[in-house]
């Protein structure tokens, strides 16, 4: 069956959306050449608008429809409740330039939430304005280079692990330094002797993450730090997987000096099909006044927005990041305490281990050590020429979400898996079970791999033809 | 409260099957060094009753305007319910990135027609699948033209929204181009300075329309001036309400058009989340920064859907992707689709209902005795007045629950005392009434 479009249930004079009539005197002094000719949008009832979304909405896949162990991605539950909070009109109303007077409400949560952040992580200072995690390093990437012109020293170089997002070695070009990259040994640390041999004075900085995409807590990271430190170069710590540390390590304390951190994964916000996200970039005290503008502060019982930031790199966002999605990893804070936040990492990493255990001996588990919040395993003596991509479409059959396939690319085929804390001991199990059943199947019925999926709104995608011929828009 | 669900048994079922003797056994991997027990200094935690509360104590803090005169790049328009109503479906809101393109086709679809709709409106061939705001999908659009033509240097507009202009200033000092400001004259970009400031190094040209001081720009005449020179013309659209009445940048010349979508169905939330996105001609398809949804066929011939292109980006090309960009705006831009396929055709009336209030609120404006600075000028919904004491101005009005619109003059050094005033279709003919009124009650 196609995927129907709402282009296709359009025809002329089906749209009845009434609008305000307009009974003032109409004067306009537009040159009739400004304006527009024609309206190429649909034209259809609200009830079939409303119908055809419902059921696209069928065809997609959420957290609430079942397990979605999406590796380095932190499917987690998102309460209902920050929902409620943030669609309240005292919060979603508020206009940026509303000023500092009429919304101490929002300025109280967002200085507030900043401040928590700093005590989770033990950094300086947050600012809030990245509106993903992408956008928080390359953010954290600026503050490293303006910390070099402000002491006068021009170092070119930033350090990457070979198992980083990809997202490091892009933000880190897009400041105009040159990548090195680091490889990791073969229990999926950095090679710490490698490593010294790239430290030289053009360093800028190494940015790393932790735990790093396999999963690992980095057992040379104080090592990695103080060298760094030594050689005057920053630590940039990639703090996505903060879920798996929360309340456990204080993020300065390893030695990072910048840090992002992504709110979905951590403090529970909606990924929402793709964002909107949030990316916070905290710094150490010295690099705190490199932050960009619009930091919120205190005075006495006052909130306002410090525009006055002389060694800032600037501005970054329009306005001042994504509030809403602030306001609901806020919500989540203030009900967790410090307790709740600790379970975070407790329950994420006791999940990924027990999977880890029980799914060891049906797939390859490339490193056998004790994993953080994710593992992975991989493709490596499958038969029949199944590979990773045929067992993540087996895997939607049975009502799951796949795992993150060929990532990190350090390992070959890799399947990375996260349970993330809020997924119950029978939905592991069941996890466990399809498994099994799809190892089996390999075997027995491999054509039932190879031709997957059978069960899902549409069957496996041609993603070649859609490259090879981009359709971009409905009609070319 | 906690989102967690093992009772302790589970939790000594799994910690023996990993081999693990306590919780504390599977961080074993941290150096104790840097082990901690708490995070110290957060508030107690809080039942789901009393944060709700409590979040209602707080938001007492915000002041709730009952009429919003105030634009500059946010705008108050109307939210149809369907739209709230579709982006709560939790298919929707608790997906991912629709990497596995079997179960995500109601996301990628409407990824698609959103490409669609927003390529209609300005006026060009392909669209990305959204960006984070409108400040960084002007930077990105530059850095695309960076990349197409290989020249460093950029003009913008001194008509380009204040803060989209200090956004582009922080990427070329980190990206390392430059940027020369054209002047405004009479509210307009400075087309005669602009032609003086192009040679062969410049990369492209960048004007927003309608302008921040609400002025609709000549981009026809500006593309003249790019012509088939290798300079690209970009438009910023901020108030995407406007492409319903005005011809589409890309008709009028523009090779890029990039800008804010927030007017299209989303709440003004302190700033966001909002989106942006970049549209274009064809030829920049494979220099396109962000996501790209694409048509295609699944294994039984069917229609079906997939993010394509993916070479492009960051988690293949790693240092040589066209931008770090990892996510787009996702659910906003479902919200836009969802909201122009409701409003549909009648965008035309709707943006027309926007430009017959703002008009009339000129008028009456203008009649009692407060003329807008550019009288005379083609404008949208938003337009400048200078009143005779602006402190004075908007606190007589804050006090009667209505915010009048912003002062611009921290910004501009010529628009000192000015208000930028905007009327949507949230302003009835009996609020711009009051509004005059309030000038007569307050002798303003």
């Amino acid at each position: 069956m196609n995927v129907e479009l709402i282009f296709e249930k359009s025809d002329s004079g089906q749209n009845n959306y009434k609008l305000p009539e307009w009974k003032g005197p109409s004067s306009s002094i537009i040159p009739p050449g400004y304006i527009r000719t024609g309206i190429n949008l649909p034209d259809c009832s609200e009830p079939a608008v409303v119908r055809h979304y419902n059921n696209l909405s069928k065809m997609n896949f959420g957290v609430d429809n079942g397990m979605y162990p999406l590796g380095s991605c932190t499917m987690k539950y998102n309460p209902k409740i920050n929902e409620r909070i943030s669609g309240k009109k005292i919060y979603s109303s508020i206009h940026p330039f509303a000023g500092e007077e009429s919304s101490q409400g929002v300025l109280r949560i967002l200085f507030e939430f900043s401040e928590y952040l700093c005590r989770i992580t033990g950094l300086g200072g947050f600012t809030l304005s990245p509106a993903a995690g992408s956008h928080g390093e390359l953010t954290g990437v600026m503050v490293i280079k303006k910390y070099f012109e402000s002491i006068g020293e021009k170092r070119s170089t930033i350090l990457i692990p070979d198992s980083a997002h990809g997202t490091n070695p892009a933000s880190v070009a897009m400041c105009g330094f040159n990548v090195k990259e680091v490889p990791s040994n073969s229990d999926g640390d950095v090679d710490f002797n490698k490593f010294m041999e790239m430290l030289d004075k053009d360093v800028a900085g190494m940015m790393l993450t932790c735990p790093n995409t396999l999963g690992l807590f980095d057992r040379n990271i104080i090592k990695i730090a103080e060298a760094l430190h030594k050689n005057g170069s920053l630590f940039y710590g990639d703090g996505a997987n903060l879920n798996a540390l929360v309340g456990r390590v204080r993020f300065r304390d390893v030695g990072f000096d910048l840090m992002h951190i992504n709110l979905h994964k951590t403090f529970s916000t909606p990924h929402g099909g793709g964002g909107p996200g949030s990316g916070p970039l905290g710094a150490a005290d010295h690099l705190v006044k490199f932050l960009p503008v619009t930091i919120v502060i205190k005075d006495g019982e006052r909130f306002g927005i410090d525009s006055d930031r002389p060694d800032s790199i600037g501005r970054v966002h329009s306005f001042y990041g994504n509030f809403s999605i602030c306001l609901r990893a806020y919500i989540y804070i203030r009900m967790l305490g410090c307790d709740g936040l600790k379970d975070i990492s407790d329950t994420a990493v006791l999940n990924a281990n027990y999977l880890m255990s029980q799914l060891k001996n049906i797939f390859n588990l490339p490193i056998n050590r004790k994993c953080m919040h994710e593992f992975i395993l991989n493709d490596k003596g499958l038969p029949n020429g199944i590979t990773t991509n045929d067992i993540s479409k087996r895997i939607l059959d049975y009502g799951f979400h796949s795992p993150t396939v060929y990532f990190p690319l350090l390992i070959h085929g890799a399947i990375m898996i996260e349970p993330t804390e809020t997924e119950s001991y029978e939905s592991l199990q069941r996890f466990i079970d399809v498994m099994k059943t799809i190892r089996k199947e390999c075997d027995a019925e491999p054509e039932k791999i190879l031709g997957a999926p059978h069960n899902t709104p549409v069957k496996r995608v041609d993603t070649v033809l859609a490259a090879k011929k981009p359709v971009l828009k409905w009609g070319d | 409260m906690s989102y967690t669900g093992l009772s302790h048994e589970q939790r000594a079922i799994m910690l023996k099957a990993a081999g693990a003797a306590d919780i504390d056994n599977l961080f074993s991997d941290i150096p104790k060094e840097i082990q901690t027990d708490c995070i110290s200094g957060l508030p107690e935690p809080l039942s789901e009753i009393e944060i709700e509360k409590e979040m209602n104590l707080i938001g007492l803090n915000n002041t709730e305007y009952r009429t919003i005169f105030t634009g500059g790049g946010a705008y108050n328009h109307y939210i149809p319910a369907v739209v709230d109503e579709i982006s709560a479906r939790s298919e929707f809101y608790t997906s991912y990135t629709p990497y596995q393109p079997e179960v995500s086709q109601g996301t990628l679809a409407a990824i698609f027609e959103f490409q669609t709709m927003i390529s209609s409106l300005t006026g060009l061939d392909i669209t990305n699948a959204s960006m984070y705001d409108g400040a960084t999908s002007l930077a990105e659009a530059v850095m695309m033209g960076i990349r197409t033509n290989g020249r460093r240097k950029v003009l913008v507009s001194r008509g380009v929204h204040p803060n989209y202009r200090q956004v582009l200033k922080t990427y070329a000092w980190a990206g390392d181009f430059d940027i020369v400001e054209i002047p405004l004259e009479k509210g307009l970009t400075d087309f005669e300075k602009t032609r003086g400031l192009i040679d062969d190094h410049t990369s492209s040209i960048i004007i927003q329309s309608p302008n921040f001081l609400g002025n609709i720009e000549d981009t026809k005449s500006f593309s003249k001036i790019t012509g088939n020179s290798e300079t690209i013309l970009i438009t910023a659209v901020v108030e995407a309400m406007s492409l319903g009445l005005l011809k589409g940048p890309g008709e009028l010349g523009a090779s890029i058009v990039c800008g804010e979508i927030q007017s299209f169905g989303n709440p003004l939330n302190f700033g966001g989340p909002y989106a942006g996105y970049i549209s274009a001609k064809k030829d920049f398809l494979r220099k396109m920064p962000g996501r790209l949804a694409g048509q295609t066929l699944d294994s039984s011939g069917n229609r079906a859907f997939a993010l394509t292109l993916q070479t492009r980006e960051q988690h293949i090309r790693r240092e040589k992707a066209t931008s770090n960009i990892c996510t787009n705006q996702g659910l906003i831009a479902l919200r836009t689709a969802v909201y122009l396929s409701l409003i549909g055709v009648k965008l035309s009336s709707l943006a027309q209902l926007n430009h017959n209030t703002a008009s009339y609120l000129k008028n009456k404006l203008t009649a009692t005795g407060i003329k807008s600075v550019h009288d005379n000028t083609p404008f949208f919904n938003e337009f400048v007045i200078k009143p005779r004491d602006i402190n004075r101005y908007i606190f007589e009005f804050r006090k009667r629950g209505i915010n009048p619109g912003i002062e611009i003059g921290r910004w501009y050094d010529d628009y000192n005392g000015c208000l930028l005033v905007c009327a949507t279709e949230m302003i009835s003919q009996s609020d711009v009434d009051e509004y005059c009124d309030i000038l007569k009650e307050a002798s303003l």
